[in-house]
């Protein structure tokens, strides 16, 4: 007797629903194996996770903070995903983002001040274009590997940004950081520390839904996605395609980057690779590339952090511990994916597949 | 300082550097060319690093250390290969994920495992054993190369280490089933090799390679255990495996130079010699250097038609029954 892994005849509505209930029971137990072996109560850490995210509205205004930007890079690596072009270069696409915005606060003083601030995010929206570009018109014109380039361009793109906050842009005071954004072209606060990026973020969430399930083009990209040969015998083109889903990918990190840095930091300076293009990279993922379902993740996740940055607090827990629980999460999770289109068949020793 | 010094201080920084990246690159390179992209090498390199601090600090044995390093690397590549192969999940995410909970949990347990005295921090704290550099008489003297003979053990192993791996990719039976799981999944199953069996074996063995590689930093080259003590260099080992183009006898070349571009940034700094070059762009080079070797090696190869050197079903998951 022993196990095989059969294809479904199609996709299983019930394990769609089971999969991620179950993977999210044995995270927990996991965690609480890690959180035991450190003396730790795990109920009273989930408990502290959750309060640390949610119990204020201050903490409640970090969390949704936390969301935009990565909520962004979800939505930006969810389209290049969907052609299976496995953009992992979000994180230097964000930073490119925060750099186009800088420029333009920076050195375009000469325009109208109310000029700046759109401009400076359009900027944004343009350098993270680029950068989702090359990679994009690589692997188009000559089928380079879109894994390995963006992953590069990754670090170019923070070595870049490290060289401009410490040396070429440095402002005259502190060691490093670029000079603050004028004040006019701050993007303002709603409520707390949320600021109107989350009205532009939900916008840009049902736009792409529409695009993507609603046009002709999003067809399209389904369709490369879901059979590339198939879809050539339909005359799309997949060079056009794949080159303007990453500009789009790409523009859309940029503009978490520009959003995030017009709101909260106000310049660029270290710290400006957060990880939100990584962690991006989940909320694309576990949301199943569809942007509504990306912001319950993005929120999801970001308030893991939120949380777990508390528990250094309240639980005298070191607060790496939301890599732990997001990696603890996201495996069985990856794992238990294949038991929608598949199933676990028993089958005897005689029986020849 | 004469230039002879500075340079043969350069070489000794460099190799001591390089032996880490150059275990992690050379297990990559196993990893990939039997078809499965492990980015999980940045995390588990990480874990490496810690738990042989961790047990060397405890037992007083490098030995220990290095055993338990090399498992945990093993383990932490076994979820990659069970979830990767067995259940054919997506490489990218699951390398990702690998990398974000094996960085997460050394992280964690290395600010909670520590001696009370510390706080239970292993930060901070000197190993009572480290490994040091052994010189071999004579050949020691000789002018630069000297350097290659004035090294640790764990940098004399893989002198050994990488013309066998050499021999045994494209000299032996087993290397030839290794690349043609990696090239051709359907004909070597054809050819009575078991495709996965053969993933799952070179996904552990390029894990241990990684955790190893961790363990020659924090038990050799700091020596000490810090938070995201590797700081990249998992991902530079990746970079490094396209720079090789995936043949375990030329990732010394490209573990030296860029071994070489991340001391001379500290040399530099620490000669006090005023720099042409921004630090910041010295410390890009390795990745711009393998995007233009990938972007002009994947050109070459289309425009002779010929073959490329990356392996052909690297990232895709292998399933006798179906397409």
């Amino acid at each position: 007797m022993r196990f095989v892994i059969e294809k479904r005849n199609e996709r299983s509505k019930r394990m769609q629903i089971l999969v991620p209930l179950v993977s999210l029971v044995i995270s927990a137990l996991l965690g609480s194996i890690v959180l035991l072996f450190c003396n730790a109560n795990p109920l009273q850490t989930y408990a502290a996770i959750i309060n640390g995210a949610f119990s204020s509205p201050m903490r409640f205004q970090y969390t949704i903070a936390k969301m935009i930007p990565l909520l962004m890079c979800g939505l930006s690596v969810g389209i290049a995903f969907r052609l299976r072009f496995w953009n992992i270069g979000a994180e230097g696409q964000y930073v490119m983002g925060v750099i186009g915005i800088t420029w333009v606060m920076q050195f375009w003083t000469w325009l109208p001040a109310p000029l700046l601030l759109p401009i400076g995010i359009l900027m944004s929206f343009v350098f993270g274009g680029i950068w989702g570009g090359i990679p994009g018109a690589l692997k188009a014109n000559w089928k380079v590997d879109e894994t390995l380039v963006t992953l590069m361009m990754n670090y170019i793109a923070i070595g870049i940004a490290e060289y401009l906050y410490i040396s070429a842009w440095k402002a005259p005071k502190g060691n490093m950081g670029t000079v603050k954004y004028p004040e006019v072209a701050w993007i303002g606060r709603m409520w707390g520390k949320i600021h109107y990026g989350v009205i532009i973020v939900l916008i840009l969430v049902v736009v792409l839904y529409f695009v993507l399930y609603k046009t002709r083009w999003g067809f399209e990209l389904n369709m490369i996605g879901k059979n590339s040969e198939a879809a050539r015998c339909q005359g799309v083109s997949i060079k056009r395609n794949i080159i303007i889903a990453m500009l789009i990918s790409g523009g859309i990190a940029g503009l978490g980057g520009g959003i995030n840095s017009a709101a909260v930091t106000h310049c660029l300076t270290s710290g400006v690779n957060s990880g939100y293009g990584f962690t991006g990279i989940i909320v694309a993922w576990m949301s199943g590339l569809n942007p509504f379902i990306s912001v319950l993740v993005a929120i999801f996740l970001a308030a893991l952090q939120t949380g777990s940055d508390a528990l250094q607090i309240t639980m005298n827990l070191p607060s790496s511990m939301s890599g732990v629980l997001q990696g603890l999460i996201l495996l069985p999770l990856l794992a238990g994916n294949i038991f929608i289109d598949h199933r676990l068949k028993i089958v005897n020793k005689k029986e020849v597949i | 300082m004469s230039n002879l010094d500075f340079i043969t201080k350069l070489l000794a920084a460099t190799l001591a550097m390089g032996t880490s990246l150059t275990y992690a690159t050379l297990g990559e390179v196993f990893t990939e060319k039997s078809g499965v992209l492990n980015l999980g090498v940045e995390g588990t390199m990480l874990m490496g690093a810690l738990s042989g601090f961790a047990v060397t600090y405890f037992t007083s044995s490098l030995i220990l250390g290095l055993l338990i390093a090399i498992l945990a690397g093993a383990l932490f590549s076994l979820i990659h290969a069970f979830i990767t192969i067995t259940l054919r999940a997506n490489q990218v995410v699951s390398g990702l994920a690998i990398t974000m909970f094996g960085t997460g949990l050394a992280n964690f347990l290395g600010k909670k495992i520590g001696p009370e005295l510390n706080g239970y921090n292993l930060v901070g704290l000197n190993l009572p054993v480290r490994f040091h550099n052994i010189s071999i008489p004579l050949l020691n003297r000789l002018p630069f190369l000297g350097a290659f003979f004035n090294v640790s053990v764990l940098t004399y192993a893989l002198y050994l280490i990488l013309p066998l791996s050499w021999y045994y990719m494209y000299k032996t039976k087993y290397g030839l089933a290794l690349r043609a799981v990696g090239e051709a999944p359907r004909t070597a199953a054809a050819m009575g090799i078991n495709v996965n069996k053969n993933r799952y074996l070179y996904t552990i063995l390029g894990g241990a390679f990684s955790g190893l590689g961790g363990a020659a930093l924090s038990l050799f080259f700091t020596p000490s255990w810090n938070d995201g003590m590797t700081g990249g260099m998992g991902w530079i080992a990746i970079a490094l495996v396209i720079f090789s183009t995936w043949n375990p006898g030329r990732v010394a070349i490209g573990t030296l130079i860029f071994g070489g571009i991340t001391s001379l940034q500290f040399a530099i700094q620490a000669a006090g010699i005023r720099m042409i070059i921004p630090a910041q762009f010295l410390a890009i080079a390795p990745y711009f250097i393998t995007l233009v070797t990938l972007v002009f090696m994947t050109i070459n190869a289309q425009r002779k038609e010929g073959h490329f050197a990356s392996p052909s079903a690297l990232g895709v998951a292998f399933a006798i029954d179906e397409k």
